[in-house]
């Protein structure tokens, strides 16, 4: 034993310790990564174990890329807010708002293309006015938009009076093929879109100043403004950001169906939150990555598909849910100690 | 003869509070200057001044390199390569130590796309050269958690030498660090010294200015008691004539 262990101190070859060095780095810089995707590998072993048929044939997958973009759209840009600090609860409300406007110009005009348009500008201005209050008022993100959840709910159902709209006459139009149509017959556009957006969202994130100001404002902001970061305006566009993409991914849940509900959105905020925590991005601030979230929503979607393909009733949904979560984000929480 | 820093009867007046009274300072080129004095002797507002932070009252004068400075501002004296090190607070914990080196000031094109091979490899660089990173445990993707007291005091002044400043003022950069982190930082100092640059150097434990200072000034109530060329002084006489303003306000 005693010489394995001096084996082990001492390399004696110069390039295996290099490589040994290298790779414990490696694992060391991606180990929220590499752990995330074990757990999703772990959990999809599961599922073809539970049940080969289904989740050795297409049409599970396909069911599965055409409902997770519906919140990994959102689950994207909502890292970006929580890297800085800050949160954002009130989305499912700017979906709905959004696809009110939507409606609305859809009604008077006839053009999806414009009512489209006009949804993301809602969505935007919606962003704009959270970043608004909670940067120039300073109200605590966690507040201010819980306020402007129930406001905007509100909105919604003042304008609609509950009443939901069709949206038929979108098929066959360009934008319904664009955003939720099927790629070769097989692969829905949402899917493609969700991969588009996370390596927008990526690359601004780790190759602009704009991503390196997200994380030196979430980190320590009173660093960040000493070193002459203009923090303000960081929160700002990332609460912008957010509800842009909050609106686009009601129009995408929308055309999906072809049916406006005026409670679109419900049942979102959970799993798109616990999508952004799942991936290994810090409630405190400062770290986070769109990889993570990108997989950890995948997990989040395979969880109840794979639940019911299973052969379980859909009561274990939650259950599973729940551990799945709570045990990830505990076993990231003690590696990003232990690798210290 | 011209100095890189001038203040010419500088007072500061907060209500009914003198703070400094007829002050006059100087930081010549390529000069460490140990800045020394209890608690209230108005170190910090000296630096603040220079920093811009506070207005002087009328009639002081403020020179740089010669050339007058009618008011000085937070952003004038950025632009004119004077730099503050906080202790600690001016680090972002959890990222790695490039992003750190360039906070704010990132290397990037037009668009603000980042050169981050570049950062790195400046920042590798930087390492090597001034902080003396021999280690391969800690590269430019190291977070800054990871290091200890002395090691952070010296990416914030690696810092601020890489970014041309002029005049680096340390405040208390030894406070609350251990013995051999306090070695580290001093080594820094000793940095600045080597690359040309001029620094103030605050602190009220004389045991760590004198070894770094090459000229000490003694503040206490508001007034300069007194200058000290430390090849003309002993720590043992300074030791003596610090105590003695301690206890009379007066040199001798």
């Amino acid at each position: 034993m005693n010489t394995v262990s001096e084996i082990e101190k001492r390399p004696s070859d110069p390039l295996l310790a290099m490589v040994k060095a290298r790779l414990s780095q490696f694992l060391r810089r991606y180990a929220m990564q590499i752990g995330i995707v074990l757990v999703g590998v772990i959990i999809w072993l599961l599922f073809l174990i539970g049940s080969p048929r289904t989740f050795l044939s297409f049409p599970i997958y396909a069911a599965y890329m055409s409902t997770t973009p519906f919140f990994a759209l959102m689950a994207l840009p909502l890292t970006l807010v929580i890297i800085t600090g800050e949160i954002d609860l009130s989305f499912p409300s700017i979906m709905a708002f959004g696809m009110t406007v939507y409606a609305l110009v859809l009604v008077a005009t006839g053009s999806h293309i414009l009512a489209f348009i006009a949804c993301l500008t809602a969505g935007l201005a919606a962003g704009l006015i959270n970043g608004a209050i909670i940067v120039h008022i300073g109200i605590p993100s966690l507040v201010a938009t819980i306020g402007t959840q129930f406001f905007w709910r509100g909105v919604v159902l003042v304008i609609t009076g509950g009443n939901g709209t069709g949206l038929t006459s979108a098929i066959g139009g360009v934008l319904h093929t664009g955003l939720v149509g099927r790629v070769f017959g097989l692969i829905p556009a949402q899917m493609i879109w969700t991969i588009i957006v996370a390596i927008v969202v990526w690359f601004f994130l780790n190759r602009h100043r704009f991503g390196a100001h997200i994380y030196l404002s979430g980190d320590n902001v009173e660093s960040a403004r000493l070193m002459g970061v203009n923090v303000p305006r960081v929160k700002m566009l990332v609460f912008a950001i957010m509800g842009v993409a909050a609106a686009f991914a009601g129009v995408v849940v929308s055309l999906e169906v072809l049916y406006f509900w005026p409670t679109l959105g419900e049942g979102y905020l959970l799993s798109t939150l616990s999508s952004v925590f799942l991936g290994g991005t810090s409630v405190f601030g400062g770290t986070g990555t769109v990889f993570g979230t990108l997989v950890a929503s995948f997990i989040i979607g395979a969880i109840n598909a794979g639940i019911v393909a299973a052969g379980l009733t859909g009561f274990w949904t939650q259950l599973i849910y729940g551990l799945i979560i709570v045990m990830s984000v505990s076993l990231q929480t003690v590696l990003s100690r232990r690798l210290r | 003869m011209e100095y890189l820093l001038q203040m010419i009867n500088i007072s500061k007046t907060f209500g009914e509070v003198q703070s400094l009274c007829n002050v006059n300072f100087e930081v010549g080129y390529n000069e460490v200057v140990g800045l020394l004095g209890d608690n209230g002797a108005g170190k910090s507002t000296l630096v603040k001044i220079i920093t811009g932070y506070h207005r002087p009252d009328p009639g002081g004068q403020i020179f740089w390199k010669g050339q007058p400075v009618d008011v000085m501002t937070v952003a004038k004296a950025r632009e004119l390569g004077i730099e503050v090190v906080y202790q600690e607070r001016a680090l972002a914990d959890q990222q790695s130590l490039w992003r750190n080196i360039f906070m704010g000031r990132e290397l990037c094109n037009r668009f603000g796309v980042l050169d981050v091979e570049g950062m790195r490899r400046e920042t590798a660089r930087l390492m090597q050269r001034h902080m003396g990173f021999t280690s391969k445990a800690v590269t430019p993707d190291s977070t800054v958690k990871t290091m200890s007291g002395g090691e952070r005091q010296g990416v914030a002044i690696v810092r601020a030498l890489y970014f041309q400043a002029e005049l680096i003022i340390l405040d208390e950069p030894t406070m609350g660090l251990s013995l051999s982190e306090t070695r580290k930082a001093l080594d820094f100092v000793n940095g600045i010294k080597e690359a040309g640059k001029s620094a103030i150097f605050i602190d009220h434990n004389i045991f760590h200015v004198y070894p770094v200072a090459d000229r000490i000034v003694v503040l206490d109530r508001g007034q300069v008691k007194g200058q000290f060329l430390k090849d003309q002084i002993t720590l043992d006489d300074l030791i003596a004539k610090l105590q003695h303003v301690a206890q009379t306000g007066r040199l001798d």
